[in-house]
């Protein structure tokens, strides 16, 4: 059974969100979806200072077995992104959650979040795609 | 429902993801793929290959009937205990399977892939002769040990055997015991692949694991053998492609001419007309990994495609194998990667020998 954070939101397309105390949001990919990708052995980070909208496409990542879009799950623009991953995409695997992060938004409107999955309703899409 | 070997349990034991493999349950992993494709480039790792199937070929005629159904020439092993790797093909050429042939003391063992066990006993038998006899031998389990401490690793559970074992060339094999032990394999790597009956095979893989050798799934596999530059059936080739097309023209013995095999006619008139694809490596020159079924291109015409696409753990690169039309000398060519076109370069096979790139 995968790991999900009580404290995160998180999408259906396998990302999470927190939101920070500064009003940032940081997002990454869930232990389910490195799990069920395997090995990350590239990714594809967004520009910084790009507007993302909702569940457009912000990246990519890829593992041995397949390339998979990363979703921004709340719309803003694009403040720091994650350059260690590069060298070190791996990363993902260890540590989803922590020192495995994408990039980090500033939100457009954090009530997005809101619309967002939790942990329970998340747990539900992982257990569907595991059976 | 899906078959198991009997290293089903180990496998579970070991902490395996467990994928349907063209029907068998077999272990893709033991944790990190990437890892342990390292482990069998710099120590030493093994590999479940028993649902792999054994078909032992007897009788009078055997070595007669061999000539005539395999692509490559089974008289180039004169004396027992040597195997060849051979393509079978169709009338037209086609590959229908890839196989080792290990000719034995008294009659001849076949290896080939589980994928196409049912049509390759279908054809042979459909093709048999009348002095000879087809056995298939399911109760076989088959462990492939891998990687440049292989030998010495293994060399305690291999005991008596240890020293003929190491003494043996590249495709030598022997029996000692109930152990049929060669030195071949599928990752470029030294080491040996051991036929045993299923019912020690979990005392020897376990034995092996205490041995310091690791275990490796289905995905380590196959990014070794693309590293080492050996194809994958129904991957890079299948039916519709000779050998000439895939590689492998230095397995088809087109002499001595007064041999016939099945193919040969069809092969014959390809070799003389031109050969319209082949299949080459090709390594990403940006950042990235190759997947089977991108198009590549050259001076804006599509040219082929990959029939085999990864991320090469020893390069750090995006590496695959493409059927290209054979007239496109460029070794500069263009892949789409999901709508963007990247640099791609030919690279000369293997892209990796003997844990060392080229």
């Amino acid at each position: 059974m995968s790991n999900i954070p009580a404290e995160l939101r998180y999408a259906a397309t396998h990302e999470w969100a927190r939101l920070e105390e500064d009003g940032t949001v940081t997002v990454g990919i869930t232990d389910h979806a490195q799990e069920a990708l395997g090995d990350v052995v590239f990714v594809e980070l967004p520009e910084l200072d790009i507007d993302i909208q909702a569940g457009t496409e912000a990246g990519v990542v890829e593992s041995v077995k397949a390339a998979s879009d990363i979703y921004a799950p709340v719309s803003g623009t694009v403040i720091a992104i994650n350059e260690a991953l590069e060298d070190a995409p791996e990363t993902i695997n260890e540590d989803p959650y922590g020192s495995g992060w994408f990039f980090k938004l500033r939100p457009l409107d954090t009530a997005e979040l809101d619309e967002l999955l939790d942990a329970e309703g998340y747990g539900e899409v992982a257990e569907d795609e595991s059976d | 429902m899906t078959e198991r070997t009997p290293l089903y349990a180990e496998h579970l034991a070991c902490g395996a993801k467990m994928v349907d493999f063209h029907g068998w349950d077999m272990p893709l992993h033991y944790g990190s793929q990437v890892e342990e494709h390292h482990v069998v480039r710099r120590a030493a790792g093994m590999f479940d290959v028993s649902h792999m199937t054994v078909v032992d070929v007897d009788g009078s005629d055997a070595g007669g009937w061999l000539r005539w159904l395999l692509a490559n020439d089974v008289a180039k092993l004169d004396t027992p205990g040597r195997a060849l790797y051979s393509a079978m093909l169709n009338d037209d050429g086609g590959i229908l399977d890839d196989l080792i042939v290990y000719r034995r003391d008294v009659g001849w063992r076949l290896v080939v892939n589980s994928a196409t066990r049912e049509t390759d006993l279908a054809w042979m038998t459909s093709h048999l002769r009348e002095d000879v006899v087809l056995i298939e031998r399911p109760e076989l389990a088959m462990i492939a040990v891998q990687g440049p401490a292989a030998l010495e690793r293994a060399a305690s559970w291999l005991g008596e055997a240890a020293e003929a074992v190491v003494a043996l060339k590249p495709f030598g094999f022997l029996q000692h015991g109930d152990r049929f032990i060669a030195r071949t394999g599928y990752t470029g790597e030294d080491g040996f692949e051991v036929i045993l009956p299923g019912e020690a095979a979990a005392a020897a893989w376990q034995a092996l694991l205490a041995a310091g050798i690791a275990p490796a799934g289905l995905g380590a596999r196959d990014t070794l053998r693309l590293e080492a530059g050996l194809n994958l059936y129904g991957q890079d080739m299948d039916e519709t492609a000779t050998p000439l097309e895939s590689n492998l023209a230095w397995t088809v013995a087109f002499k001595p001419p007064e041999r016939d095999f099945i193919g040969r006619t069809a092969l014959t008139r390809q070799r003389d007309q031109g050969v319209p694809r082949r299949l080459v490596g090709v390594q990403l020159q940006t950042r990235g990994v190759l997947r089977r079924g991108q198009q590549l291109s050259y001076d804006g015409r599509v040219i082929g495609e990959l029939t085999s696409g990864a991320f090469s753990p020893t390069l750090g690169a995006g590496i695959g194998f493409a059927r290209i039309a054979a007239d496109v000398d460029a070794e500069q060519l263009e892949v789409d990667m999901r709508g963007k076109a990247l640099p791609v370069s030919r690279v000369k096979l293997p892209f990796v020998r003997r844990g060392e790139s080229r």
